[in-house]
C-alpha cells in the first residue's frame, strides 16, 4: 500500500495542519509516512498544498506524480489539482465553497459542506477537520477510533483546549459520509 | 526519545543538542530559518547554551571559529548565497584545523536564485568552498532520520579528524516531516581535544593558526591535510546500495534526487517487473564512494546521474568509474523537483535496448 | 642593587621583527607587563589581526588564535561566551577593525561582549605596504591615494571610538598615543582599565592607541612621534571617549 493525497486550499484554511494532523495519525497508528508541504512557485497566488504520502513499507519519493486522492478546500484547487490525480482517483472537496465544474471523466469527485457544517458545529475553523474526517470515511487509509483517542497527543498541549470542538468536527465530516 | 513527526530541520537541530552542541551562530536565510529558531529555543535550556544571531554569515562563521577553538561543540546553518559567505571562515577552520558542524539546505541558484530545493552547491561543498588546498567532509541525507542521524556522525567525524564537516540538504529536505528517532548520544571514543585554548595555565601556551610563511612548511602541512582527508576517505566511505545485485543499469543519485529517484524505480519495476535497474546513493559526498562505482562498472555498464543541477556529481561518477561504463546525465536545475514519473520515462529511455524485455 | 627594568614573563624571548619606530612592540610590552601585573597570563585568549601584528604570538606568551582580516571580534566572542572567566582581547589594526571588519567591530561592542579590543591607529596599511587606510587623514598621501587622501570621494578619516561611544553597551572608551613617555604610561593605564572592566563584566570596553609607522609614513622615528603630537592628535583628540564607572 503507497498512498498520496494531495489537500490544497487558500493560506489559512487550515490545509497544511489538515495534512500533519493526517501524517501523525498514520505515524501513531506505525505506517510509514511523510509530509510535504508546498513551497517555491506553488505558493504564490495564496494557495497552500500539501503532500501527505502513507504507506506501509518505505517511502522512496515524497513527491507525488499523481496522486490517489486530492483534497479541495477551494476553488482555484479545486480546478488546478484534479489536474494532477490519477485515473480513477478521487477528488474531494469542501462544497461550501467549491462549484463543481469542469471536472474530469475519469476521476471519482464528492464534495461536503465543511464550512457549514463546521458553522452548525459552532466553529467554522474547524472546517478543515470536518472535511479530513469525511476523507478517512472514504480513504480508510487510518482509523477514526484511533485517530480520536490519539488526539491528545497529535494536538500537542499547547492546542488540547481544541479537544473537544476537533473531535466533533472529524466525527460530523465521518458520519456525513456514512449517511 | 520516542518516534515523533518531525521536520528535516528541527531533528538536525535536536540531533545536535543531544550531541552536545552548546553553541549556534548564524543569520537568517529561506529556507533554512527554522532551524536557527529552534536553536535560540533550545540552547536556552542547555547549561552554558550559547546562541547568538549574527550580524552577517561571515561573523557567524568566524564566531563558530571562536567557539571551536575554545573547545565547544559548535554548529552553524544556512543556504547557498549565505554559503558562499562563510567560506572565508570554512577555509580558516580547515587550515587551523578545528572541527565545526556547517549545514548547507541548499536552494536554487546561482546569485540570488531563489527559495526552492535544488543541489547545485555539491561543487563548491566537495571542492573545500573556500580558497587553498583542503576537503571538508560532506554528508548528504536523504531522509529527515538521516537528517537527524548524519547530524550525530558530523559532529563526532569533524571531532575526530578535526575539520569542518558539512551536512548538505536542500529545502524539500528541510521542510518535509517524517517520523524520526532522535537517539541518546553514543559516546565514541575521540582524541582528547588537546589543542583548545582555556589560558596557558600549567602548560606552555597554546597557537591555533593557518598562517605559515615558510613554503617548505605549509607544502608540509598542505600534504598532511590531504593525508589526513586519505583517511577519512578508507575509514568513513558512506553509501547506500538499492537492487544492485543483478542491476542491468545502475542510478546514482543523493539526497532528494535519490528519493526522487527511487520513486521512479519502483514506478518502472511496478510495470515492468523484469526490468533491473539499481542505485547507489552516495551518503559521503566527500569522501566519494568511488571504489563501489568502480567495482560496479564490472558487472554493469550504464550509470544514470540523476541531480537537481546541471550536473556536478556526475563528473566524480565519470572519474570513479576511470573511462568503465557509459553515463547518462539527467538533470534539473534552477530549484525544479520533477516528479518520480518524469524520472522515470528518462530512466527508461536509456535502459540498454538489449536489455529491455520489451514490455512498455 | 635592585632590579628596576626587566622582560616581562608574558613576553617571550625574542627579538621582535617590527621596523625601527614602530608603536607595536611597545604596545605588546605594555600588555604583557599588564599580564604578569594583573596576574592574567594564565587566563587570557588574545586574537591578534592579520597585518603587521599577526606574528604578536611570536612575542606574547599566551594562548592565541589567528582570525580572519576583519573578524577577530567575532573570534573572541565565540571564545568569551564558551569561556566566560578568560580575559580575551583581540589586538587590531584600523584596517581591520574600521574597514573590512567595522560590522564586527560596530556589532560586538553592541552586544556588549565583555571583551576587550586593543585598537592600533597608525592611519594606514602597514603590512601590504602603505595603502590608505579608513583612519588615514584628509590630504594624507598613500600608495593608494597619490595626491592625497580626498575626503569628498573617500570619506575623511573615521573616528572609532566616538562612533562606538553612540552604542549602549559600551561602557569604555579611550584614545592614547605611544610616541612619548608620558604617553605610554597613560596608554599602560588605559589598557588595565579595560581589562579591568571586562574583569567587573560592565560592557565592551577599546583602547584606541595612535602609533607610528615611520617606513610607510616615509619620515624617520622622531619625525613620527612628533607627527602624532602635532598632525594626528588634531583628528585623533586622546582622552577617554567614554566611561562607565565600573
Amino acid at each position: 500500500m503507497l498512498i498520496k493525497t494531495m489537500f490544497s486550499g487558500f493560506g489559512g484554511q487550515g490545509v497544511l495542519s489538515t495534512g500533519q494532523t493526517l501524517a501523525k495519525a498514520a505515524m501513531l497508528e506505525n505506517k510509514h509516512v511523510t509530509y510535504l508541504p508546498s513551497y517555491g512557485a506553488e505558493v504564490r497566488g495564496g494557495t497552500a498544498n500539501c503532500t501527505v504520502t502513507i504507506s506501509d513499507k518505505d517511502i522512496a519519493s515524497p513527491i507525488a506524480s499523481e496522486p490517489e486522492f486530492v483534497v479541495a478546500l477551494n476553488q482555484p484547487s479545486f480546478f488546478r489539482f484534479q489536474n494532477l490525480l490519477r485515473a480513477g482517483g478521487f477528488l474531494l472537496y469542501n462544497s461550501s465553497l467549491v462549484k463543481p465544474a469542469s471536472v474530469r471523466g475519469d476521476i471519482e469527485t464528492l464534495g461536503i459542506p465543511s464550512t457549514g457544517l463546521a458553522a452548525d458545529l459552532g466553529n467554522v475553523r474547524v472546517s478543515n477537520m470536518v472535511i479530513l474526517g469525511a476523507f478517512i470515511r472514504i480513504s480508510n487509509l487510518i482509523s477514526l477510533k484511533l485517530l480520536l483517542k490519539n488526539l491528545p497527543d497529535i494536538l500537542g498541549p499547547g492546542k488540547l483546549r481544541l479537544l473537544e470542538i476537533n473531535k466533533k468536527a472529524f466525527q460530523a465530516g465521518y458520519n456525513y459520509i456514512k449517511e | 526519545m520516542n518516534k515523533q513527526l518531525m521536520y528535516g530541520t528541527y531533528a538536525i537541530g535536536e540531533a545536535a543538542i543531544q550531541a552536545g552542541c552548546t553553541c549556534y551562530f548564524g543569520y537568517p536565510i529561506t529556507p533554512q530559518n527554522e532551524l536557527p529558531e529552534y536553536m535560540s529555543r533550545r540552547l536556552l535550556e542547555v547549561p552554558g547554551g550559547v546562541f547568538i544571531q549574527a550580524e552577517s554569515e561571515l561573523a557567524a562563521i568566524n564566531m563558530v571559529l571562536g567557539a571551536s577553538v575554545a573547545g565547544a561543540r559548535v554548529m552553524t546553518s544556512s543556504s547557498s548565497p549565505g554559503i558562499s559567505l562563510k567560506q572565508e571562515g570554512i577555509s580558516f577552520l580547515a587550515g587551523s584545523e578545528l572541527p565545526a558542524v556547517i549545514v548547507n539546505i541548499v536552494r536554487g541558484g546561482p546569485g540570488l536564485g531563489n527559495i526552492a530545493p535544488a543541489q547545485s552547491d555539491y561543487f563548491q561543498a566537495t571542492r573545500g568552498g573556500g580558497h587553498g588546498d583542503y576537503k571538508t567532509i560532506v554528508l548528504a541525507p536523504a531522509s529527515v532520520q538521516e537528517m537527524a542521524d548524519l547530524t550525530f556522525l558530523a559532529f563526532d567525524l569533524s571531532d575526530q579528524y578535526r575539520m569542518p564537516a558539512l551536512i548538505l540538504g536542500d529545502g524539500m529536505l528541510g521542510q518535509i516531516m517524517e517520523p524520526v528517532v532522535i537517539p541518546a548520544r553514543k559516546k565514541k571514543k575521540l582524541p582528547e581535544k588537546d589543542y583548545i585554548l582555556t589560558g596557558a595555565r600549567g602548560r606552555p601556551a597554546r597557537l591555533v593558526k593557518s598562517l605559515i610563511l615558510d613554503t617548505r612548511q605549509m607544502e608540509d602541512h598542505n600534504w598532511k591535510l590531504v593525508r589526513k582527508f586519505q583517511r577519512v576517505k578508507q575509514n568513513e566511505t558512506r553509501w547506500e546500495s538499492f537492487l544492485l545485485e543483478d542491476a542491468e543499469m545502475v542510478v546514482i543519485a543523493y539526497g532528494t534526487a535519490a528519493r526522487i529517484a527511487k520513486g521512479s524505480i519502483n514506478r518502472l519495476k511496478k510495470e515492468d517487473p523484469d526490468i533491473k535497474i539499481g542505485m547507489i546513493r552516495p551518503i559521503t559526498l566527500s569522501p566519494f564512494p568511488e571504489k563501489i562505482i568502480r567495482e560496479t562498472a564490472g558487472k554493469v555498464s550504464d550509470f544514470f546521474v540523476f541531480e537537481m543541477s546541471t550536473g556536478q556529481m556526475v563528473e566524480d561518477v565519470k572519474l570513479s568509474l576511470e573511462g568503465r561504463g557509459t553515463v547518462h546525465f539527467y538533470g534539473r536545475p534552477g530549484g525544479v523537483s520533477p516528479t518520480p514519473a518524469e524520472v522515470a520515462r528518462i530512466m527508461a529511455r536509456h535502459y540498454p535496448q538489449s536489455k529491455s524485455t520489451g514490455k512498455k | 642593587m635592585k632590579k628596576v627594568y626587566s622582560r616581562p614573563k608574558s613576553l617571550k624571548k625574542v627579538p621582535m621583527h617590527y621596523c625601527p619606530g614602530c608603536g607595536h612592540s611597545i604596545i605588546h610590552r605594555l600588555i604583557a607587563e599588564l599580564l604578569d601585573e594583573m596576574s592574567l597570563r594564565e587566563t587570557a585568549i588574545c586574537v591578534p589581526p592579520a597585518g603587521c601584528a599577526v606574528l604578536a604570538y611570536n612575542y606574547l606568551d599566551i594562548d592565541m588564535v589567528e582570525a580572519p582580516h576583519g573578524r577577530a571580534t567575532a573570534v573572541a566572542t565565540g571564545i568569551k561566551r564558551v569561556r566566560p572567566d578568560n580575559m580575551v582581547f583581540s589586538y587590531q589594526g584600523d584596517g581591520d577593525l574600521a574597514a573590512i571588519g567595522t560590522a564586527e567591530t560596530l556589532h560586538t561592542a553592541n552586544r556588549g561582549e565583555l571583551i576587550s579590543v586593543i585598537f592600533v591607529n597608525n592611519a594606514i596599511y602597514g603590512m601590504t605596504g602603505g595603502q590608505m587606510a579608513p583612519t588615514t587623514l584628509a590630504g594624507q598621501i598613500t600608495t593608494t591615494s597619490p595626491s592625497g587622501r580626498n575626503t569628498k570621494t573617500e570619506g575623511p578619516p573615521i573616528r572609532v571610538c566616538e562612533l562606538l561611544s553612540t552604542l549602549e553597551n559600551t561602557t569604555y572608551l579611550e584614545r592614547v598615543a605611544v610616541n612619548s613617555p608620558a604617553n605610554i604610561k597613560k596608554t599602560k593605564k588605559a589598557i588595565k582599565k579595560a581589562f579591568q572592566h571586562q574583569q567587573k563584566k560592565t560592557g565592551f570596553s577599546l583602547v584606541e592607541i595612535l602609533s607610528s609607522c615611520p617606513t610607510n609614513w616615509k619620515m624617520d622615528p622622531l619625525k613620527s612621534c612628533r607627527w602624532i603630537d602635532e598632525i594626528m592628535v588634531k583628528e585623533f583628540p586622546l582622552g577617554v571617549i567614554k566611561e562607565v564607572k565600573c
